[in-house]
């Protein structure tokens, strides 16, 4: 069944002041789909990293985050589109090193974790999005 | 049915000019189940409500309601169903709400004396038959939902977090621990140190029956979270089983405090708060 | 840009951290603490978190580099109040906060700052 997104909002992410709009933003759509306290505080922390990695390592882009309805289960999904570099080495990116700061330093594999569902799109030169999607349990 | 439509009209019309003698006959059918739960007003209105809604599909033999035209009276249905299931209604209450116009209808049509009217009749009642049914699956559904509330009720009630001593909270859990109930223990045991300001934590884990990775896990997952709020967590009631599997699945507890009792872990939780428990006469710490 | 106000409580420095930070904030927090623990010779930084809703990657990093600068100039640090859900998304995330010490509150975290300052011989000396 295809998931019907219910007009997604964007933000662009251009900025530092921007990565704290997207947490807000995300924060908002939580609250509304009624997630609980500590999945909120997942997504919204997926979000900041994810919105981060936009600014800094894809140059800048735009952030789509909205509500989404698959088969009567309710959730946010929320993308993360630059037009950067893209990732050379998605087995590196996603491997667990970042956290002790010497790695890429991506934060991928940790969102990945907080989130139910991550996909990752990306080649050399065409950029990357990021989707991530939370459901209310 | 393009045939049917404009005879379907009969059956509309009389219904149409009848509605208030209908409404009224089709409470009064349900009232007397339904007596005493229900008021006669909220059912005249109910009634009313879906009756408007009947109307524009009274041509239809209902033989699929799941088409646009059907949508306002699925919704309104559903809406009855699922009230009627949370005021503990039976479903077969539930559904004969729908199945009690059938009378009324086919009452009216007989004064008629038309065959004609007669065979619409049929064709409502079968209409009426689907949407009886309807009613049942969205009342099942209600009762689903409502069992799954309960059952996080329950949960929440069986995780119970103790205060052992000034400082030390305990949680027993018992049974079997699944990923859900794991996670709302965690929960709970982290918004109580915060909330009784206590910085140790005893998780016993005699009453539980087996310990898999993702269990341990779990576990371990809590112990570090406390720590990182600046609370300690100390395990207790490992059973010899247990232990075996444990080391058998190679999971490590590093430097996390394990004990045998919940008894030994207070006594170590008291140890670390700087309290000493000595039996009286005797000068020697318990 | 928002900057972290710090204040003086005897040879002690609390941060408290109410509102959203973007990343320009926590450098600039950074910066500012590594000058007035110079100035003030602080002998313990106590950042109060019990406000914050959200620690990611950047936020968890920046209280170890609090740390390390303090510890650079002889000085402790205690991070206390996280919340639960924050507790908890940190684990998940996988990041630890490279033993930096916690305390679940303002109070027990001052205390523990006193202990340590008069292991080191730090307390009772006048601040600069």
């Amino acid at each position: 069944m295809t998931p019907r997104p219910d007009e997604p909002e964007e933000l662009p992410i251009r900025a530092d002041d921007d990565v704290v709009r997207v947490r807000q933003l995300v924060r908002t759509y939580a609250q509304q789909v009624k997630l609980s306290l500590v999945d909120q505080t997942k997504l919204v922390t997926a979000a900041s990293e994810l919105a981060r990695n936009t600014l800094v390592y894809g140059g800048g882009g735009f952030a789509r985050v909205g509500t989404t309805t698959v088969d009567g289960r309710t959730g946010i999904r929320a993308s993360f589109h630059d037009e950067g570099p893209g990732i050379p080495d998605l087995s590196l990116a996603l491997a667990d090193g970042w956290s002790s700061g010497k790695g890429m330093g991506l934060g991928l594999s940790g969102a990945r974790r907080l989130v139910d569902e991550f996909d990752l799109d990306t080649a050399v030169g065409r950029g990357t999005v990021v989707t991530v999607v939370k459901w209310k349990r | 049915m393009v045939g049917e439509a404009e005879h379907g009209h009969r059956l509309t019309e009389l219904l149409r000019s009848n509605t208030d003698a209908v409404v009224a006959g089709w409470v009064e059918a349900v009232a007397t189940t339904l007596r005493g739960r229900t008021t006669g007003a909220e059912l005249e209105r109910d009634f009313r409500e879906l009756f408007t809604s009947l109307l524009p599909v009274a041509s239809g033999d209902g033989r699929d309601l799941t088409g646009h035209s059907y949508a306002e009276l699925r919704s309104l249905l559903g809406e009855l169903s699922r009230s009627r299931a949370r005021q503990n209604f039976s479903p077969t209450e539930t559904a004969s709400s729908v199945f009690a116009l059938k009378q009324v209808v086919f009452q009216l049509v007989d004064d008629q004396d038309d065959p004609e009217l007669f065979r619409q009749a049929l064709a409502f009642s079968n209409l009426l038959d689907g949407l009886g049914l309807l009613t049942f699956e969205a009342y099942a559904r209600a009762r689903e939902e409502i069992i799954k509330e309960q059952s996080e009720q329950l949960l929440e009630l069986t995780t119970p977090v103790v205060k052992l001593w000034e400082g030390v909270l305990a949680v027993p859990l018992v049974g079997t621990l699944d990923s859900a109930r794991t996670q709302v223990v965690m929960e709970k045991l982290l918004e109580a140190l915060v909330e009784t300001g206590s910085e140790h934590a005893i998780i016993d884990i005699t009453g539980v029956l087996a310990v898999d990775t993702q269990v341990a896990q779990h576990l371990l997952k809590t112990v570090v979270a406390a720590r990182l709020m600046g609370a300690e967590c100390t395990i207790s009631g490992i059973r010899p089983q247990i232990a075996q599997t444990i080391v058998a699945l190679g999971i490590e507890f590093g430097d996390i405090a394990t004990k045998a009792t919940l008894a030994d872990a207070l006594r170590h939780a008291l140890r670390r708060e700087g309290v000493e428990v000595v039996r009286q006469g005797e000068r020697r710490a318990v | 840009m928002e900057r972290v106000p710090i204040l003086k409580i005897g040879g002690v420095l609390l941060v408290s951290i109410q509102i959203d930070l973007q990343d320009q904030s926590v450098l600039a927090l950074q910066e500012d603490l590594a000058e007035r623990i110079s100035a003030t010779g602080a002998h313990g930084v106590v950042i109060d978190i019990s406000a914050v809703e959200i620690v990611d990657s950047f936020i968890g990093r920046m209280f170890a580099t609090i740390a390390s600068i303090s510890r650079l100039f002889d000085a402790d640090t205690v991070v206390v109040g996280m919340r639960p859900a924050v507790a908890i998304t940190l684990v998940e995330l996988g990041l630890t906060l490279g033993g930096v010490r916690t305390a679940l509150d303002l109070e027990r975290g001052m205390k523990i700052l006193e202990t340590l300052g008069r292991d080191r011989g730090r307390t009772g000396r006048e601040a600069r």
